[in-house]
């Protein structure tokens, strides 16, 4: 694992930095991220450390104070087409129904041709809703709804995906199964992947390598290489291993 | 929609109750009437209003140029006055400098009773239609306008940078989110707007009153013809409900989706546009 010396970094950055309000406010002190293409990074620590930053930094929805921060080997300056992101809460269009939603970065790019229409189709078919594309966001569940959200975010065409807490509304099982669905689409895509969360268990599960973050001022305080295989089972979670990379995590947190 | 409620034995029993009332209600004021309970001057019988309905409508039959006078009046401040709301409401809200200068304009208006300028704009404007409709559109504007403004100031901050992130320009946020967003709001000012409408033409008319239904109300009290005056309230009574049932239907179709029976049916209507342009098929 010689870190710093991969081929092929997509999103690489260097001491960026974040202040708010003339600088009083801190909120990223100095960040080191690199990761490689396909694999999955999870942004892990309690609130106010800066991780929803540093993702809307890499998504160019906000601009560091110093430091560089590379997409694809581009300087960050603007959201690009490349970059997708997702919330938690869905953010639909409750006027548009699901496929409509699905739909709605097409439609900010230009003509929607009939192929969109198809592909946005069989997105709400590959997050299970198929049956669901002509009903409105009202008439569905919470889960439901980021289904749809996740559906849109995929019909960018993104192969940079950025999540924040995208399942952190829902209930503990809506949640499990969501997590497990998204691995396999981005495996299946080959996205690559920053997946911020305040749980630690998901955090692991799910990423390659944790960057553990701590807050005031937020910070990288240690990043985990997560060494299971894929793809993974819940089983997972419960071996030996897991456990003692959540108590490495834990510590470096404070929180043991 | 004809939506059966329960056990149509039920329904029956529930209508025949409220009819009994009715007529109940009806007999008691009638035979008060006639006893000397009720004086027949200011409280004119249901049978004397039932015939001036008769004479007004079809034997006189003057009823129906005052009505259309009027609601041709309602229909013209309405539309000016809301259109006028909806649009400055729009600027103002889409622009943060105007608005901060506006503010003390508006909360000053919001405190006035519009209807207090109504002499003033006769004054102004002279006797006529012309008047007549500024009044109008003064009572209509305001609804819609405030409405509008805090409609598309409050856009959610959550979907304003889902669509940064995907690269959305101002006009796309403007057309695509910000305006759609801001309908329901929008609609329940003119829903208000048009309740307002109805009751600033009859101002103009009592302060002008030359033509129009609220002239010929006062009309009729001034001779002491109350039947023909309640005639003429009770039409009013039912023009209000036609207007409130009417935007009602109006504000499921634009704002379709707050209610589910409104939303069902635009989601098959989209379902089969999508069916019929060929991208549903295999």
């Amino acid at each position: 694992m010689g870190a710093g010396s991969e081929p092929e970094a997509v999103i690489s950055g260097r001491g960026v930095c974040k202040a708010f309000a003339d600088g009083s406010v801190v909120a990223i002190e100095s960040a080191d991220i690199s990761v490689q293409k396909g694999s999955f990074v999870s942004l892990v620590g309690p609130s106010g450390c800066g991780k929803s930053t540093l993702l809307r930094l890499i998504a160019g929805l906000i601009d560091a104070t110093s430091g560089e921060l590379h997409v694809h080997d581009q300087l960050v300056s603007a959201p690009r087409q490349d970059v997708g992101m997702m919330f938690q809460r869905a953010t639909l269009l409750d006027w548009r129904t699901s496929v409509e939603n699905v739909l709605l970065p097409t439609e900010l790019q230009g003509a929607v041709t009939d192929a969109d229409r198809k592909r946005a189709l069989e997105l709400l078919t590959l997050v299970g809703l198929e049956e669901f594309a002509f009903s409105f966001p009202a008439q569905l569940s919470g889960g439901m709804r980021q289904r749809v959200a996740l559906a849109r975010l995929l019909q960018t065409g993104a192969d940079v995906l950025l999540l924040d807490e995208p399942f952190g509304a829902l209930d503990e099982f809506t949640r499990e199964r969501l997590n497990l669905e998204l691995l396999r689409i981005v495996a299946d895509i080959q996205a690559t992947t920053v997946f911020v969360t305040h749980n630690i268990a998901e955090a692991i599960f799910l990423a390659d390598q944790v960057y553990v973050m701590t807050p005031r001022p937020g910070r990288i305080a240690s990043i985990v290489d997560v060494g299971f295989g894929r793809p993974r089972e819940l089983s997972l979670q419960t071996t030996p291993e897991f456990n003692r990379l959540v108590e490495e995590v834990r510590v470096t947190l404070g929180a043991l | 929609m004809a939506a059966g409620s329960g056990n149509p034995n039920r329904t029956l029993v529930r209508v025949l109750a409220h009819s009994a009332i009715f007529f109940g209600l009806l007999a008691a004021w009638e035979t008060g009437s006639r006893v000397g309970y009720l004086d027949p001057l200011f409280y004119p019988r249901p049978s004397d209003i039932l015939a001036s309905f008769g004479r007004i409508y079809v034997t006189q039959g003057n009823v129906w140029w005052h009505l259309y006078t009027s609601l041709s009046l309602v229909l013209m401040g309405f539309i000016g006055g809301s259109a006028l709301g909806v649009t400055l409401g729009g600027l103002v809200g889409l622009n943060p400098v105007v608005r901060r200068f506006l503010q003390p304009y508006v909360i000053v208006l919001e405190a006035t009773p519009r209807i207090a300028l109504a002499p003033l704009l006769i004054a102004a404007l002279g006797f006529g239609a012309g008047s007549k409709t500024a009044i109008i559109m003064l009572v209509c504007f305001f609804a819609p306008f405030i409405n509008t403004l805090s409609g598309v100031v409050n856009v959610d901050e959550d979907r304003l940078e889902l669509f940064r992130s995907l690269g959305a320009s101002k006009m796309q946020i403007l057309r695509k989110l910000v305006l759609p967003d801001a309908v329901p709001v929008i609609m329940a000012g003119e829903r208000l707007a048009l309740t307002a409408a109805l009751s600033g033409v009859l101002v103009a008319e009592f302060i002008q009153r030359d033509k129009g239904i609220g002239a010929l109300i006062l009309t009729y009290t001034r001779n002491l013809n109350m039947a023909s005056a309640f005639a003429c309230i009770f039409t009013l009574t039912v023009v209000g409900f036609l207007i409130f049932r009417g935007m009602e239907l109006l504000d499921h179709r634009i704002a379709y989706w707050n209610r589910a029976a409104d939303m069902a049916r635009v989601g098959a209507r989209r379902r089969a546009d999508w069916q019929s342009r060929g991208a549903l098929s295999q």
